[in-house]
């Protein structure tokens, strides 16, 4: 029953679902490591898969898809962004309601398209190397969102540890008075944070709507933006963690797809719920070792310079 | 920067009180472009939506059923927000006190149990939300993990539970294969509050819990410690206070609250277990909460403003084929202006003139 090619089709789709977590959590980790917590995710996030795939079914191009997708994911992020850090108003209740907003505009941007398809985008083939067995089709048979995926994450890592950019960033996160004291433009930096993580959140998106599951469906993003959120205290706001991290829900998202189908007589609600039974076990697991160790330390704190 | 935010040294009480109605004015003209840009008159709209729902008893009185779960949940919801706990999961609080009440319902059904069954269906629907709710809050106290994460990942955990039951061993026999439990006995039923309609004991419930907590909040040791575990958590431990407990008891105060709602729904509107029992009252009740300024008077009139989204929502969905969407819009856009109303009252924009250093 399990033989090498349905071994590597189950590989393969770890690696499609794992890639939308990447994609979110990697945004996030940047406008966390510079200090806002923007529990918009999940409403971002919609946001990028209704507009990407409104974009491409009308226009029929999946490239101008993501970018509408991208840009969307951004101006709600703006959003956010006005009322944390400009109005320095309460952080959690400003991320929830970016959350509900995209949730409600996602649904009607969305709702004269529910039930039409799309062809998907299209997936890497090299001849020899995607017909290996196994883990040919995993790492050389998908789309251009995983493998933008794997760039952004070398490009995060890089940024955060090795550049004056990422520096900054960081000290900003880290003890926002002195950065300001320093000359650094605090809100200006963590509104551009939040503003690329707005620009993951999207892609992460369009990644669901156009390429993993291409077609659209109210709230189908099910929760997988506040799984992100999860990903990035999983990871303790470690860049090269989160791709650890986002492939274990990857893989236990899929494989309790894949139970369910065999039918072992477990009820599929139960399978269901195992990726957000995992989010709990592993958020319990990290704090309890860590204890907050590795949050930035001005994280969720609002900056008011004359305070 | 040429433009700077400005702290007033005294905000009058009326600039306070201004801020929830410019909020819902802001709401209107966004709703107003919103739909424009949906192809519809905004002035036919705006009637259907908020207008025609006040204009008859039936939906007068459909207004304050729906206003009563947000109402409960609401003030559950400001004990936590108030000592700075984020229980963002009401929601699934809800769902758990509406199946442990239910199941009472069931295992008495067609039997000759007395009006006992009611009274306890909703200490059972309290308990059930109140230890859902412990559960974020004992991780959250004895691991430090994240209480906002994982109160919301236990919403989509109890709606999976409560799918499963009603799809298996509480699923009626005799339902044709409908998702649903068998409606529920006269004994596990609200009584109504008048022969006919739909006013049902549950709103006397929800207008106790708004005296109880005005009391509770305002004048007693519980209240103000809460309060300053809130506001100052230094000085609530210099104080004394138990920084546990006051955690452990938001999290049951507003997981029973919700929970109370669940199993109120449950045996009210509804009579039976389906697959879905809330259009989202645990995620909207947290915008009743921040509109209502964690007051439970500010609460009742903000489920009510809250209520009348929902109202109109359903009947714009009925006349004017507008998806039911444009209430989330209109929720999510409320909770953003009364959360920049609520700043902006604070503080002044003024133009910060030579200095460009920001």
């Amino acid at each position: 029953m399990l033989d090498a090619a349905i071994i590597g089709a189950v590989l393969a789709s770890v690696v499609a679902a794992a890639t939308t977590l990447l994609l979110a959590s990697l945004g996030e980790l940047v406008a966390e490591r510079a200090g806002t917590l923007n529990l918009g995710v999940e409403g971002m996030m919609i946001v990028g898969a209704a507009v990407g795939y409104v974009t491409a079914y009308g226009s029929g191009s999946l490239l101008l898809g993501t970018l509408a997708a991208v840009l969307a994911g951004m101006a709600l992020s703006l959003v956010f962004a006005v009322l944390a850090i400009w109005l320095a108003t309460n952080q959690v209740a400003s991320g929830l309601a970016t959350t509900i907003l995209g949730l409600g505009l996602a649904g009607l941007i969305g709702a004269s398209f529910v039930g039409t398809q799309l062809a998907g985008a299209p997936q890497l083939h090299i001849a020899g190397l995607t017909e290996l067995p196994i883990l040919g089709k995993a790492l050389f048979g998908q789309d251009a969102f995983v493998y933008v995926s794997f760039l952004l994450l070398a490009a995060v890592t890089y940024t955060l540890a090795r550049t004056r950019i990422g520096l900054v960033l960081r000290a900003v996160g880290e003890n926002h008075a002195a950065a300001h004291a320093l000359g650094h433009p605090v809100r200006g930096i963590r509104t551009l944070a939040v503003m690329f993580g707005g620009a993951c959140a999207g892609l992460a998106g369009a990644h669901l709507s156009l390429a993993y599951t291409p077609f659209w469906a109210a709230d189908m993003t099910a929760g997988r933006g506040w799984i992100a959120l999860a990903l990035v205290v999983f990871s303790a706001w470690r860049p090269l963690w989160l791709l650890g991290g986002a492939y274990l829900f990857g893989a236990v998202s899929i494989l309790q797809l894949h139970v369910q189908g065999f039918g072992l007589g477990i009820p599929s609600q139960f399978l269901s719920a195992l990726p957000y039974l995992a989010t709990i076990i592993a958020l319990v697991v990290i704090s309890a070792l860590k204890h907050g160790r590795g949050a930035p330390a001005s994280l969720g704190v609002p900056f008011v310079p004359d305070r | 920067m040429p433009l700077r935010l400005e702290r007033l040294e005294n905000v009058s009480p009326l600039r306070h009180a201004m801020a929830p109605v410019v909020a819902a004015l802001v709401t209107l003209v966004v709703g107003a472009v919103m739909f424009v840009a949906l192809g519809h008159d905004p002035v036919h709209a705006f009637t259907i939506y908020f207008i025609e729902p006040l204009g008859d008893a039936y939906t007068l009185q459909e207004l304050v059923v729906k206003a009563s779960p947000l109402l409960l949940i609401g003030i559950g919801l400001s004990f936590c927000y108030r000592a700075n706990r984020w229980n963002i999961g009401a929601e699934g609080q809800y769902v758990a006190g509406a199946v442990l009440g239910s199941w009472l319902a069931l295992a008495t059904h067609g039997t000759e149990a007395g009006p006992w069954v009611l009274p306890a269906m909703l200490v059972l629907g309290a308990v059930g939300g109140a230890l859902w709710g412990l559960i974020p809050a004992f991780l959250r106290v004895r691991f430090g993990a994240s209480e906002i994460l994982t109160s919301l990942m236990l919403v989509y955990v109890a709606q999976l539970g409560l799918d499963y039951l009603v799809r298996g061993p509480w699923r009626d026999p005799a339902g044709f294969n409908f998702p649903q439990s068998v409606t529920f006995d006269d004994v596990a039923l609200m009584p109504l509050l008048m022969e006919d309609g739909r006013l049902h004991g549950g709103i006397v419930i929800a207008l106790l819990a708004v005296i109880a907590a005005t009391f509770v909040l305002g004048r007693t040791l519980v209240g103000f410690s809460i309060e300053l575990a809130g506001s100052a958590p230094r000085a609530a431990a210099f104080a004394g206070f138990d920084e546990k407990r006051v955690t452990y008891g938001v999290f049951a105060v507003s997981g029973a609250l919700a929970g109370l709602a669940g199993i109120i729904e449950v045996a009210g509107p509804i009579g039976q277990l389906q697959p879905s029992i809330s259009p989202g009252y645990g995620f909207t009740a947290i915008i009743a909460a921040m509109l209502g300024r964690l007051h439970p008077v500010g609460i009742l009139v903000a489920s009510l403003v809250l209520a009348l989204t929902y109202i109109g929502g359903e009947a714009a969905q009925i006349t004017m084929r507008l998806p039911f969407d444009v209430t989330r819009v209109f929720q999510g856009t409320l909770l953003i202006a009364i959360l920049a109303a609520d700043i902006l009252v604070r503080y002044r924009i003024r133009r910060v003139e030579g200095t460009t250093h920001a």
